[in-house]
């Protein structure tokens, strides 16, 4: 049973998927079946996560005799299907599976009002199977394919409220950046295939010579996966994603813009980790980009009116810090003694901030979404005075705004802390352009904060209620995550991130199964 | 020689061109439907690039049973075919969901220019 956890992985999310639309007339069961599937993924998950921290890498090939048999006998290359499953990889499915079970509990009554639910969990379930999919691949062709998975799921999923024609307009931008990038991948994936003849993730970073088509492949792989993670200056569509989607798409949309972070860090560490000459430059051009991230997220959130817009502006800016952190583990790879001294914690606080983002920021999302439901409308300036009519909501915002700001004890302070004393030491500029823009964060937060909840109450929110409670639930799950990831930051790290990040760093332990070495 | 070297880059080449025509295509068009095409023209370009790899002149195509006998080790590799094959089917799946994006974007804008469906911006 254990060792098929990574199939299963895979599979239950699927089923789930194809059994949903069965449930048509009935849409309470619909959405409880999918909190069930998403349950039992997150299970699943927990003992994957269990079972790789102890025992290491695990490896599972599709169709052979034993999914533990790499290498059909006489062949030296390893051929079928392989899931290769690290501790970072285990890690991401954690987020992955924990954020899809909170947006199926909050969906069960932030969209009970719409049509077509049965199509909305089971595209629910299918941006989980995609996200899954990607990070625990250990092949570049499912990677492609993976992507493409979450990829149209996901925009089916902005463009759900199709009466609205801004749905649609937020749907196709995403779908035309996932569809270029996710084909810029496959461009890639033939140019390393055409000169190796494989598509192992873990023997093609074995061959890899770098020569000019392979620095090819690794600019368009970089590219693209920056694209799709929303990283300046291809971070237009973010916004218009993140504010168009129901709320309770909004953790697992996330996620899925992380696995495409994930890629970006896979191919860099694993596929091109062996390259010691160029890569310190792929580093550093990593940690500029998540300095312009940040600023130019959090400058346009300042000036926002949308309040769910203004939020997505702030997911921008934090993608940022987790490609400054893991840029400065990048630069000093091939450098024993910084590695030591401040790359790898640079890398922990990178990797920390994946998850404690995913957390703080679909709250914070979540408590937009519970604005949206009881005011009917996204403008700031129309709100007010929320404060004493959603207590609940209220509390979780003002949780989930002081993570995302960085103040102790809440989990935000614990990776940015990381972040700023390890960038410090790579060049002090990064690490004061950290800093800034935390404080901007803190400002606009203050801001929302003011117009929505504070000041005196207005007549027309007169009889303005608390959400419902599936939302509220998921609302304090995710604001409990919060406090207990800020008050335990060391148990944390050192159980789920620092075994990620040395199975990055690692990289003759991801290259050496089923006597290849 | 020189007339060798341009017949077996040829596809690489034509690759090359599709790529630059999807492109422009995509950057410079303003209808909706034409940035659609833009894309699959982008999508035929790399299947054609898969395929161009696989090829091998004068060998034989990867299928085993009642296979020649003169086909030992002179196959194929099938693996850039099935490639090929997913990519398709996830490109048709991929058009489709934009060409509905389209039609709908077409219901409530009353428009398919590009320049002109900016309800969200800022």
């Amino acid at each position: 049973m254990i060792e098929h956890l990574p199939a299963l992985m895979i599979a239950v999310p699927l089923f789930g998927a194809f059994i949903t639309p069965l449930f048509k007339k009935r849409y309470s069961l619909a959405s409880i079946w999918a909190m069930i599937i998403t349950g039992v993924t997150v299970v699943l998950s927990l003992l994957l996560v269990q079972h790789v921290v102890s025992n290491g890498l695990m490896v599972y090939v599709f169709g052979a005799d034993k999914p533990t048999l790499v290498l059909p006998s006489g062949y030296k290359v390893p051929v079928r299907i392989i899931f290769e499953v690290d501790a970072i990889g285990a890690f991401m499915a954690l987020s992955a599976t924990l954020m899809a079970f909170i947006g199926a509990l909050y969906s069960y009554s932030h969209v009970s009002n719409e049509n077509g639910l049965e199509k909305y969990y089971t595209l629910l379930l299918l941006l989980e199977v995609g996200i899954l999919g990607m990070v625990l691949t250990g092949d570049l062709f499912n990677l492609f394919v993976f992507l493409e998975i979450a990829g149209i799921a996901g925009s089916a999923l902005v463009g759900f409220r199709n009466y609205r024609g801004e749905a649609s307009e937020a749907g196709i931008k995403y779908l035309i950046v996932s569809a270029i990038a996710s084909l810029m991948v496959l461009f890639s994936i033939g140019i390393l295939y055409g000169q190796y003849g494989n598509l192992n993730l873990a023997y093609l970073s074995r061959q890899i010579s770098f020569n000019t088509l392979d620095m090819i492949a690794l600019g368009l792989l970089f590219a693209s996966f920056a694209m799709k993670c929303g990283s300046v200056p291809m971070h237009y569509w973010v916004p218009d994603a993140y504010t168009e989607v129901p709320a309770g798409i909004n953790p697992p949309l996330l996620v899925a813009t992380y696995a495409s972070l994930y890629a970006l860090f896979r191919v860099s560490f694993t596929l091109f980790g062996n390259i010691t000459w160029d890569l310190a430059r792929v580093g550093w051009i990593m940690s500029i980009l998540g300095v312009l991230t940040m600023f130019i997220g959090v400058t346009m959130a300042l000036v926002q009116k949308d309040v769910k817009r203004l939020m997505s502006y702030h997911a921008i800016s934090q993608t940022g810090y987790m490609l400054l952190g893991v840029g400065v583990g990048l630069t000093v790879l091939h450098d024993p003694k910084a590695l030591a001294e401040f790359g790898r914690d640079a890398m922990a606080g990178g990797i920390f901030h994946i998850i404690n983002h995913i957390i703080y920021k679909s709250l914070l999302l979540m408590t937009a979404g519970a604005l949206f439901y009881v005011t009917g409308t996204r403008n700031l300036n129309e709100m007010g005075g929320l404060a004493r009519k959603m207590p609940i909501t209220t509390i979780a915002f003002i949780v989930g705004a002081a993570a995302i700001s960085g103040i102790p004890p809440f989990n935000g302070f614990a990776s940015k802390f990381l972040i700023y004393e390890t960038s410090y030491q790579l060049n002090p500029l990064l690490a004061v352009f950290a800093m800034v823009t935390s404080i901007l964060t803190l400002a606009s937060f203050v801001k929302v904060f003011a117009s929505a909840f504070l000041g005196p109450p207005l007549e027309k929110f007169e009889n303005a209620k608390e959400v419902p409670k599936p939302m509220v639930v998921a609302m304090i799950i995710l604001a409990a995550l919060c406090i207990l990831f800020g008050l335990f930051p060391t148990y944390i790290l050192d159980k789920l991130v620092y075994p990620a990040v040395d199975a990055l760093l690692k990289l003759a332990q991801y290259q050496a199964w089923g006597g290849l070495a | 020689m020189n007339g060798d070297l341009v017949a077996v880059n040829l596809p690489f080449i034509i690759v090359a061109l599709l790529l630059a025509l999807g492109f422009y295509t995509i950057g410079f068009k303003r209808n909706l439907i034409k940035v659609v095409i833009g894309i699959e023209i982008l999508e035929g370009a790399v299947n054609m690039f898969l395929v161009a790899l696989g090829y091998v002149k004068g060998s034989y195509a990867p299928i085993y049973t009642l296979a020649p006998e003169e086909s030992v080790n002179n196959m194929v590799l099938p693996t850039p075919q099935a490639l090929t094959l997913t990519s398709i089917v996830i490109g048709v799946a991929v058009s489709a969901l934009m060409l509905a994006f389209a039609v709908n974007i077409y219901r409530h804008y009353g428009t398919l220019d590009v320049t002109k469906i900016r309800r969200l911006r800022g």
